[in-house]
């Protein structure tokens, strides 16, 4: 026997998850585009790792395998791991990352729904603070041929320097510590019209597929509205204030992990806040403490630990900003009633 | 007039599956052989049955009396025989008894002779009397006696009445049908209600997935030519006729939970007890028939015009039931209640009678954790946060509930409608709100045992207190024996020695007693469990606590 409502709409946990990994292709397709089919073993290696580790917690847990396998989390949290990472990183960092955030990130606190962090920028902090020098090697844009590629993903001799260099945050962060201003250090090929040469392309290929996310109302505006507002309002006052040592606001809207961050790791809706004013103090928090990382710290990106950040401060704005319940936005007339 | 039309927030949209049983015109129901007619059929007081069994009555005779004036009769709706007055299954989830009339009906529908009722003539309070004892009832579903709401209050007067045809719920046809078939009649009923309630406009609201109704009343309200009267089409979207939902829509105003529209200057009620209002007073005839819809897994759904008291299983016979019906449903496929009884009658509040299979209403799919998605807070019309109240009410941390207002849901089942993980969102707030509910109960029930128990301790002080100023008035008008040291001393020492043979006595008997107390007990204690032992220390323990407290706490003048 079971109640009303009867009726119910034609939706799943399932079908939200696959709509998520389908708005990823654009810009994984990009990616490969790029800088090579490195990226591919390195989701596949993810994928098989995220849903070994689950099905494993699963069992310990004594809950039903299938179905929760079934729903497609692991694959999300997999899938936005190694997007994240360097395409030619050793495929033991990759197991390693994607472990951590299945077993540790997510099934520790309770599985689907009730981590408080981002499992993915979890695994992306733990690499980046245990491995800073291979996680800061991106193969350059004239790419190397698949056959290599692949022999270093699987722990082949490396030769570097041939075909890794920096970011463009990266770059851009060594050539403001050594005294060089922004316009000197944007004159390096790495640099594109307005981001990273190629970076740039990546980025319009996420939010391409965060539009899609908005569309099927799988996301909703507040926090890429916030985020991106947030970003661009920050890095432009610092830029008008003074342009050789910040960078524009084009720039950070479409260099490193903003626009990814924006429509696909912030709108984590389990580790997110919920409400829709609490959406907006989140994300504009991420984006603002993300530059300042960019702008002074020592990580040339700081979307990931941003992310860490406002997750733990999500339970408070939550409570904080309960939007007002239906009769109760403004006081009776009669000013009785509760 | 209406220029601007407001809306609420949240809702969905299902498929309204409402053309099936709008094809064919309202069918009267032929009279089953017998009639079960709950004297219970409204919110408010059980009326008494005025009939005996064996007594025969006729069509339109009151055979419940209101009891009390939030209450409202119930008639007989033809005439017969009455042979039984029993507890019969209701059509509720429940599927408990309630006492009910059952009548057999003699097939020459005999009407009780009509008392002539001036209503142009009468006051307020003799229609709404007048309305009661014709058992007219609000016929959207809440079955509120609806001479309780037909009253402008302390102010007097009512800004808008609201005649409310919205209809939103999915299958649901029966004012649709009515608005259709009898457009005229409401809009009459509706000016009544405006009369009574002094309103300064009219606004009778419907759906726009329901254009013909709207057409007959839109002609209607022409003939009428009444310029404060006004019907309205709102934009189809459930549950936009929820009387809060439809009154935001019309006016902007929302009403709270635990408010009454009134006190906000509107009035809402149903297109059907429009016309119930109607028929009483112009026609002096009770409320014995409504209008119920039979639609879902049935060959040939419809609207039926019903006697109140019909078994539902007369009406499934009628529509054609479907071999693969699985569930039987009153009211719509978002708020109805299962039942659990086809034999159960059909009642006032019966708007609806839908069958379910597996292929039009499938099971629910296995429970996935909740990934704060927040598609159930963009559903809310009462502007919730679904998944907080889940949570809350999961975890049984009422109070948390309570905090995120769960009493203002109104139950209308989008959340769980659009929930992606397929929780039965609604079946958790049910169940917090009933264990809150038990818990109040037993909190009242503490609260007024505990004040029985400090009023004896204190009633039993009192009485002691006035033995010893008794005792001592005695002793001070006795000749004093040392008047120099007062009367404390004197009264310690003299009364003492002579008490002494006396309060031995007493006491060897208290000690028997005692012991007596201590053997029996020690009978029922000997085999225990350590567990059950400390349990009785706890339980002496807190009775001594108890007894400290309320001791200082009792009252000293």
């Amino acid at each position: 026997m079971y109640n009303s409502p009867y009726l119910r709409q034609n939706t799943s946990v399932r079908r939200v998850m696959v709509t998520v990994l389908v708005a990823m292709l654009p810009a994984i397709a990009m990616q490969v585009w790029l800088f090579g089919i490195g990226l591919l073993l390195q989701i596949a290696i993810a994928s098989a790792t995220a849903l070994a580790c689950e099905a494993a917690m699963l069992s310990l847990r004594h809950r039903p395998v299938a179905r929760a396998l079934g729903d497609g989390s692991a694959l999300v949290t997999a899938w936005l791991i190694a997007v994240c990472l360097p395409p030619l990183l050793p495929w033991w960092m990759i197991v390693i990352g994607t472990s951590f955030a299945i077993v540790i990130g997510k099934h520790l606190y309770g599985g689907l729904g009730q981590n408080p962090f981002n499992p993915a920028m979890l695994a992306y902090c733990v690499l980046i603070i245990s491995f800073p020098a291979l996680m800061s090697q991106w193969p350059g844009l004239q790419g190397s041929d698949a056959a290599t590629q692949l022999d270093w993903v699987l722990g082949g001799e490396r030769a570097l320097d041939a075909v890794t260099g920096a970011t463009p945050l990266d770059a851009l962060r060594t050539g403001l510590l050594g005294n060089a201003d922004v316009a000197a250090v944007m004159q390096s090929p790495a640099f594109g019209h307005l981001a990273g040469a190629g970076w740039e392309w990546v980025a319009l290929a996420w939010g391409a597929g965060g539009l899609l996310l908005l569309a099927l109302r799988i996301i909703t505006w507040h926090i890429p509205v916030a985020f991106l507002g947030a970003m661009a309002l920050v890095s432009g006052v610092a830029w008008l204030i003074d342009p050789s040592h910040y960078a524009s606001p084009a720039f950070h809207l479409l260099a490193g992990g903003t626009m990814l961050g924006a429509f696909f790791i912030a709108t984590d809706p389990v580790s997110g806040a919920t409400t829709p004013r609490g959406k907006l103090i989140f994300a504009a928090c991420i984006a603002l403490i993300a530059w300042l990382i960019r702008a002074f710290g020592a990580y040339p990106d700081g979307i990931a630990f941003a992310v860490l950040l406002l997750n733990i401060c999500v339970p408070l704005i939550d409570i904080k900003t309960q939007p007002p319940v239906f009769g109760h936005k403004v006081e009776p007339p009669d000013g009785g009633a509760r | 007039m209406l220029n601007k039309l407001f809306s609420f927030n949240g809702g969905v949209k299902p498929d309204p599956n409402k053309s099936a049983s709008t094809r064919e015109p309202i069918a009267r129901l032929a009279l089953p052989p017998q009639l079960v007619i709950p004297l219970h059929q409204h919110i408010g007081g059980t009326p008494r049955p005025l009939v005996t069994v064996g007594s025969t009555v006729l069509g339109g005779q009151r055979i419940g009396a209101p009891d009390g004036n939030v209450s409202s009769a119930v008639h007989a709706p033809t005439s017969g025989r009455v042979v039984a007055i029993e507890p019969r299954p209701m059509p509720h989830a429940s599927g408990l008894s309630s006492p009910a009339v059952v009548i057999e009906p003699d097939g020459l529908d005999t009407a009780i002779e009509r008392e002539p009722f001036d209503w142009h003539a009468a006051a307020p309070g003799e229609i709404r009397d007048f309305l009661r004892d014709a058992g007219v009832v609000g016929l959207g579903g809440a079955v509120f006696p609806s001479h309780l709401k037909l009253n402008p209050g302390k102010s007097g007067h009512t800004d808008t009445l609201v005649i409310n045809g919205a209809e939103c719920e999915p299958f649901i046809t029966c004012d649709d049908m009515l608005m259709r078939t009898e457009p005229e009649n409401i809009l009459r009923g509706a000016l009544i209600m405006q009369r009574m309630l002094a309103a300064k406009q009219v606004l009778v609201a419907l759906e726009d997935n329901k254009p013909e109704a709207a057409t007959a009343l839109k002609a209607a309200a022409r003939a009428l030519g009444n310029a404060s009267l006004e019907v309205v089409v709102v934009p189809t979207r459930y549950p936009a006729g929820g009387a809060k939902q439809l009154i935001r829509v019309l006016t902007g105003i929302e009403v709270p939970h635990g408010s009454r529209s009134t006190d906000f200057g509107v009035q809402c009620f149903n297109v059907a007890t429009a016309l119930a209002v109607w028929r009483a007073l112009e026609h002096g005839e009770a409320l014995t028939r409504r209008i119920v819809t039979v639609a879902g897994n049935v060959e040939r759904p419809r609207n039926f015009d019903v006697a109140i008291g019909t078994p539902i299983s007369h009406l499934f016979a009628a529509a054609g039931l479907k071999p693969d019906t699985d569930k039987l449903i009153m009211g719509g496929p978002m708020m109805g209640i299962p039942l659990p009884n086809i034999d159960a009658p059909v009642v006032k509040a019966t708007n609806c009678l839908l069958a379910s299979s597996p292929t039009l209403f499938a099971p629910p799919e296995p429970e996935l954790p909740c990934i704060r998605c927040g598609e159930c807070a963009r559903a809310c019309p009462a502007d919730l946060q679904p998944f907080e109240l889940y949570w809350h009410s999961r975890a049984r941390n009422f109070g948390r509930a309570q905090e995120y207002k769960l009493f203002d849901c109104i139950e209308c089942g989008c959340c769980a409608y659009v929930c992606p993980s397929h929780i039965p969102l609604v079946d958790y707030y049910r169940y917090a709100k009933s264990e809150i509910w038990a818990r109040e109960r037993d909190k009242d029930a503490a609260d007024s045992a505990r004040e029985r128990f400090e009023f004896r301790n204190w009633r039993a002080d009192r009485e002691k207190e006035e033995k010893a100023a008794k005792l001592a008035a005695r002793n001070a008008a006795k000749p004093a024996v040392k008047p120099a040291d007062g009367p404390a001393p004197a009264a310690d020492v003299a009364p003492a020695a002579a008490e002494d043979p006396k309060k031995a006595l007493i006491e060897a008997a208290m000690a028997r007693a005692r012991a007596q107390k201590e053997a029996v007990a020690a009978k029922n204690t000997d085999a225990l469990t350590p567990a059950q032992k400390a349990q009785i220390d706890a339980a002496e323990e807190r009775r001594k606590r108890a007894s400290e407290l309320s001791g200082s706490d009792a009252p000293t003048e």
